[in-house]
């Protein structure tokens, strides 16, 4: 996809303005997932900012983002990082054959305590 | 009093104690729940994002029907809540989103985002009011110290949310005063347990949960209660070595209707 394009359409999709960032890394300082990432949801939005989004598209960091709201709640501008990750994550898995998850992964991952909400929340996070 | 009531598809099946003990309180508390008919899952997740339309009537319509009924919904799952309580919002502030659900939703009437959504916790703060739950108590914890896990969904974000302060929330404490025990105060309390994320990575999940736990624990807990199912799993699942109770469950055991006769 052309790269301005793809910028645009995820700032459109997140309703986040990156613009508003002032890089002080509070929301990565909260991430619960922050050890797990390669990618930082600051780094997400100064990636996204500059049109850098291929390699947040091939990037594992999509699938460890908790959906916690913490980044959302802290940030002191309002950027809501969470929403732009959301954004980059529906544009990898919404491409032909990129659901992450399938009914035939699930059967290795349960087990008699599992809740329901577990599962249908991996799906949707994880399949479009 | 009647509200109606959407409990979500864990609780009618590995959570079914959070929605048994939710009906059977609010009914000693002299409120009735009705469910929702033919309703489907909420998804779990709220998904952000702005175009996302089809993945979110089935919130939209829970709403609706509620409104239909001209009832206020309770809901008691904090995943729920989360999902419901943020589809309603969109209705409400984003007019090209609401757009595109009332053109999907034509055939069945639209819905303008007029209902009001109550967690369960906050119909028992906002109708029954703490103090008149606290009289209806007859075996009260005394002696018990117990830990409000909150996790991320009650809360956050707390723009949309508005049940408490995200950062220092007391709804749940206060509940359990009213109950007659102790609340502990800890840091991780409004921290998340690692969530869905526990299908792909375990790790993570233990990370997470083990520090609820420990900081709990630090604090002198002996017992910790939650709203959310997946919270729950993931707290057992990863070293909880205090019980880990719905909020309802206790709540059902002070009010003196935990144990049904007809089961
Ligand atoms: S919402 Fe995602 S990115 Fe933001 S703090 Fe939570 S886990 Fe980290
Ligand atoms: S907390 Fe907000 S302002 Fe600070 S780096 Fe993160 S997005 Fe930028």
């Amino acid at each position: 996809m052309n790269k301005k394009y793809l910028r645009e359409d995820i700032i459109r999709m997140s309703g986040v303005n990156p613009k508003k960032c002032m890089r002080c890394g509070k929301c990565s300082g909260t991430c619960p997932a922050y050890d797990e990432m390669e990618y930082h949801p600051h780094q997400f939005v100064s990636m996204v900012e500059s049109g850098d989004i291929e390699p947040l598209l091939e990037s594992d960091s999509l699938y460890r983002c908790l959906t916690c709201f913490a980044c959302v709640e802290r940030c002191p501008r309002g950027v809501e990082p969470a929403k732009l990750i959301e954004a980059v994550r529906l544009t990898a898995i919404r491409r032909q054959g990129a659901n992450r998850l399938t009914p035939n992964d699930i059967p290795a991952m349960l087990d008699d305590e599992i809740p329901q909400q577990a599962l249908v929340s991996a799906f949707r996070k994880y399949t479009k | 009093m009647k509200f109606s009531y959407f409990p979500g598809c864990t609780l009618k099946n590995k959570a079914k104690d959070l929605d048994r003990y939710a009906i059977r309180s609010a009914e000693a508390l002299g409120i009735s729940l009705e469910e929702i008919e033919n309703w489907q899952c909420c998804g779990g997740v709220f998904t952000t994002a702005r175009d996302e339309i089809a993945t979110k009537l089935s919130s939209v319509r829970i709403l609706k029907a509620a409104k239909d009924k001209e009832q206020d919904l309770i809901t008691v799952c904090s995943a729920c809540h989360n999902v419901v309580k943020q589809t309603n919002n969109a209705m409400q502030n984003d007019a090209e989103f609401s757009s595109k659900v009332n053109r999907y939703m034509a055939s069945e009437g639209g819905y303008d985002g007029s209902t009001t959504v109550y967690h369960y916790l906050e119909m028992l703060r906002d109708i029954v009011g703490f103090d008149a739950l606290r009289e209806k108590v007859v075996k009260p914890l005394s002696g018990k110290k117990i830990a409000a896990y909150y996790g991320c969904l009650l809360l956050r974000p707390g723009s949309v949310m508005k049940m408490d302060d995200p950062e220092n929330p007391t709804i749940m404490e206060d509940m359990i005063r009213a109950m007659g025990a102790e609340p502990v105060i800890y840091g991780n309390r409004n921290e998340c347990c690692g969530g869905y994320v526990v299908m792909e990575s375990p790790e993570l999940a233990k990370k997470k949960s083990g520090d609820v736990i420990r900081n709990a624990k630090a604090q002198g807990a002996d017992m910790i209660i939650t709203a959310c199912p997946l919270c729950k799993y993931n707290l057992m699942k990863n070293g909880a070595d205090v019980p880990v109770v719905y909020f309802t469950e206790l709540l059902a055991e002070a009010l003196g209707v935990k144990e049904d006769t007809n089961e």
